[in-house]
Order: structure tokens, then sequence, then C-alpha cells
């Protein structure tokens, strides 16, 4: 039985593929996944991210509880509504989801995680939370709607209040602030400007209608993949799970070490890795002829072999670009090999990021 | 339920053909086929001049979510391609019947293309997919 988010009869009314994803029916795309790719990087497009799960961390060692938790370190944040992307490891320094938490008060945390890891997520969070003074409050009775591109802000501006439009005047980056109803985020997955809007279910469908009303094109699971692979951003479960190190896995700079006595899971396993210097790493790999690199394909290198762990063709450069798992040693400018269709194929290694506020950053 | 023209005839494997008459064919794959491909980044084409056999795989369609491999439909010589494809292979989304043709085939033995669904025939071979 699959579920079904608050805006699943507005996709149908916008003529959505649907399709399954982790158990829910979400739309992969509402015609062309390109056109839709476009309407972000040079207009306005938006998602339904409502299946994402939202998690408010409460109680008096909220703070204390997240800096065990997480591999970031929740004492960076100290204003209000400011935003943290961080890894959550097991005690073997594995992956167990990506997140981003919001900053209230130092009593106050808002978590979102993936949906297709939200069992084991709050599973998780809730034995680790056992030596804690917290609470733990999943927070179902929420839409979300990503809305993402450089005209993004000024359409959602056109529907909002006066005391929204107070709410979010010069937010900057990776910040939330609650405005009448909505909680509205300057995060996002595709590489633009934009907003992520925590919307109450029952005013879900209204918002999603204005927007589409305001000129913002809905734009499903398929240009999401391609925005975030452009944006050089992770997927869980392609590029990072829980057998793969945060060092592994471009992730390194999420890892906070500043305080030497703060005691975070998979602590032990990640300095030691880290000492070592013996993880692989996660690159980018450019193809400027024909065909697409596909997640799951071996990459040959002087170094050792590799693995693609996402690929896709990118709609902005014209050609295709993926992200790579491959030995240390190989470095940014080196030549690899890439094993398509019984054929070996050069390919350029670059840093993972392609595509930054409609321009290649290659 | 997508196009289907029943003035064309058809194999399992989603490929279309046209009889030009001549003995000339157009090949090229269906509406079905490109939806569930969806958005076509690149499409390779088999030489003019080569010689395909049916079941062949001589082509490639490349979509954004998957490669395909395009099967020759019948047996015969490859007299021309279609070039437009070369950088608009989203014909084959828009127009998959008409201008997102692949390539031409000249056939060795006509009769083969009695062998081939019908409309209805290939209707019926997507239902049970």
């Amino acid at each position: 039985m699959s579920n079904k988010t608050v805006l699943h009869a507005k996709h149908l009314e916008s003529g959505a593929k649907m399709v399954d994803f982790h158990g829910w029916e979400m739309p992969i795309n509402y015609g062309s996944q390109i056109e839709e790719h476009h309407a972000v990087r040079q207009d306005a497009g938006m998602f339904d991210v409502s299946h994402m799960t939202i998690v408010d961390v409460e109680g008096d060692d909220a703070k204390a509880f997240l800096r065990k938790l997480v591999i970031n370190d929740v004492d960076k944040l100290n204003v209000a509504g400011k935003a943290l992307y961080t890894g959550m490891c097991n005690l073997e320094g594995g992956v167990i989801d990506d997140l981003i938490i919001y900053f209230f008060t130092e009593t106050q945390y808002r978590l979102v995680v993936n949906s297709a890891t939200r069992v084991k997520d709050l599973a998780w969070i809730a034995e680790q939370a056992q030596e804690f003074s917290v609470t733990i409050t999943e927070r179902p009775e929420f839409g979300m709607i990503a809305v993402q591109g450089p005209q993004a802000k000024a359409k959602v501006a056109t529907l909002l209040n006066a005391e929204q439009t107070q709410a979010v005047d010069g937010m900057k980056p990776f910040f939330g602030a609650q405005a009448g109803s909505l909680f509205i985020a300057t995060t996002g997955y595709t590489g633009e400007a934009g907003y992520e809007i925590v919307v109450p279910q029952d005013e879900a469908e209204d918002l999603w209608q204005q927007l589409v009303d305001a000129g913002v094109k809905p734009c499903g699971l398929g240009a999401r993949d391609t925005l975030r692979l452009e944006a050089g951003m992770n997927l869980y479960g392609q590029d990072m799970d829980e057998s793969v190190s945060p060092l592994a896995a471009n992730m390194a700079w999420t890892i906070s070490w500043d305080d030497e006595a703060r005691d975070f899971n998979g602590k032990t396993v990640l300095a030691e890795q880290r000492a070592a210097g013996d993880q692989p790493k996660l690159v980018g790999l450019v193809l400027e002829e024909k065909g697409v690199l596909r997640g799951g394909l071996k990459v040959v290198t002087a170094e050792g072999e590799g693995v693609i762990t996402s690929g896709t063709f990118s709609p902005t450069l014209g050609h295709s670009v993926a992200m790579a798992r491959v030995p240390r040693a190989v470095k940014v400018g080196d030549t690899v090999e890439v094993e398509m269709r019984k054929k070996l194929v050069k390919v350029a290694v670059v840093k993972p990021s392609f595509v930054r506020n409609g321009k290649s950053v290659l | 339920m997508s196009n289907i023209p029943s003035e064309l005839k058809y194999a399992t494997s989603h490929e279309w053909v046209r009889n030009e008459g001549d003995g000339i064919v157009t090949v090229g794959i269906t509406e079905h086929a490109q939806e569930l491909l969806g958005d076509m980044v690149f499409v390779e084409l088999p030489e003019v001049g080569e010689t395909v056999s049916t079941g062949d795989d001589v082509a490639v369609a490349e979509s954004v979510k998957a490669a395909s491999d395009i099967y020759a439909p019948i047996t015969g010589e490859v007299v021309e391609v279609n070039e437009d494809l070369e950088d608009s292979p989203e014909l084959v989304n828009s127009d998959a019947f008409g201008d997102g043709w692949m390539f031409k085939v000249k056939l060795e033995d006509a009769s083969e293309l009695d062998g081939l669904l019908d409309a209805e025939g290939y209707a019926n071979s997507i239902d049970e997919d």
C-alpha cells in the first residue's frame, strides 16, 4: 500500500506521471523532465517534498543530544533559524542518513531527514535519545514544497502577507523562519536560490495552486535528480549509505573536529580513518562525447578500480556527468576510463560539482 | 493509451515500420516506447550502407533514464539515416511516428513485412507488458 502526499490530487491535475518512490506515490515528471530542469535553472520550479520527514527535537538536553547524534556540531549554531547540513553516523562510522538541522534555541531544533530512511532514522534517534532529557516529535501534519530557481523568491514574494514578507526579508542562505502558518527556509537541493516551505496540510493544496498561478512550474523527481547531481549534492542510498564513511562521500567537511572533548557517534572510527588516509573519495566525472554515465558502472584508473555512484545526462551542460567513488590517489585533472556498453570510454576527473546558479562551474 | 497509427507495421520490441513503396521502409520507435524511455538525449544510428538482419541491435536510444537498444525489425540495407536526430534527439519524443524516424532500409525480402504486427497486434502486445 503506497503513501500519498497531501498534494497527490494536484499532481494528477497537472498531468503527472506517478511512480513509486520508497513507498510513496510521487511525480517523476509532468511531461518533460528536461523542460522542468531548465525551468529551475532559468526561472522557477517547484517540487512536492512532503514525503520528507520532519522531526522536532526539544528539551533541556536537546543541544547535548544533537552534539552526540550527528557528525557536524550544532554548537556552531547560535543565530535563531540557522541551518546546518550534517551526516548521522552509526558507531562504525557509516552514514545512517544525511539531514538538515534548524536551530531555534538551545532547547529547540528541527531535523529534516530522508523519507526512504524514515523508519530506521526514527528508531536510531529514539534509541540514542534514551540517555538524554529530550522529546522527539515527528511532524507528519505538514506538507513541504521546495520552490527553486532564479525567480523563485520573487514569485513566492507575490503570495506572502506583510508578516511573512518581513520574516523572510533579507534572509541569508541556509536559514529558516516561522512566518505565520508557514515555515520558510532558504535551503534546497538544486544549486539554485529559493525556498523550502513547510505548510500545514490543509493549506498545502492552496499554496501549490497559488504557486502554479504565479508561474512556478511543477517539477518531478526526475528533474530533482538531474538538478541535485549537477549541483554535486549527494543522494542517500546512491552516493552513500551505512557501509560508506562520510570521508568517502565528500562529506569530510561536515565532520566537526573543532571541539576535541566532543564525543559523537562514529568518532573513534572516523578519527582512525582520517589519520590513516585510507578511504576512497567521491569525485566528479565528465564525459564530453556521446553516451550517459550511469550509477554502478566500473571506473578504471591507474590507481585501481572505482565505481560510479550517480550518473546522468546534464541538461544544462549538454553532456553526461557523474559522481564516482575512486581510490584516494586519483586527482582532479586526471583522465580515467569508464566501462560503458562493453567499451572503455575516457572521462575527466573534476571536483564533484558541475553547475551552480544556472552556470557551469567546470 | 498512446497513439498507434493503423497504416504502420510493428515489432514487439517497439519499432514501427512504414512501407514507402519501391522496396524501401522507414523505421522508428513507437510513441509508447518513447513514453517509457522519457526525454531522449542521444540517438546512435546505424551507418548508411550497413546490412542489417531482423533482430540485430542496430541503434541505441539513450534517454535521461536509460539506454535502450533498437532492433532491426526487418532485413536489408540501410539507405538513409535521420541526421536531424544528432542535434535534436527530442524529435523522437515530440513526433515519434514522423520527424523522429530513425533510418530507412531497402528490403531484402518484401514478404517479411507480412510477418510484422499490425496496429491491433501491437496494441495487444503492449497490454501484455
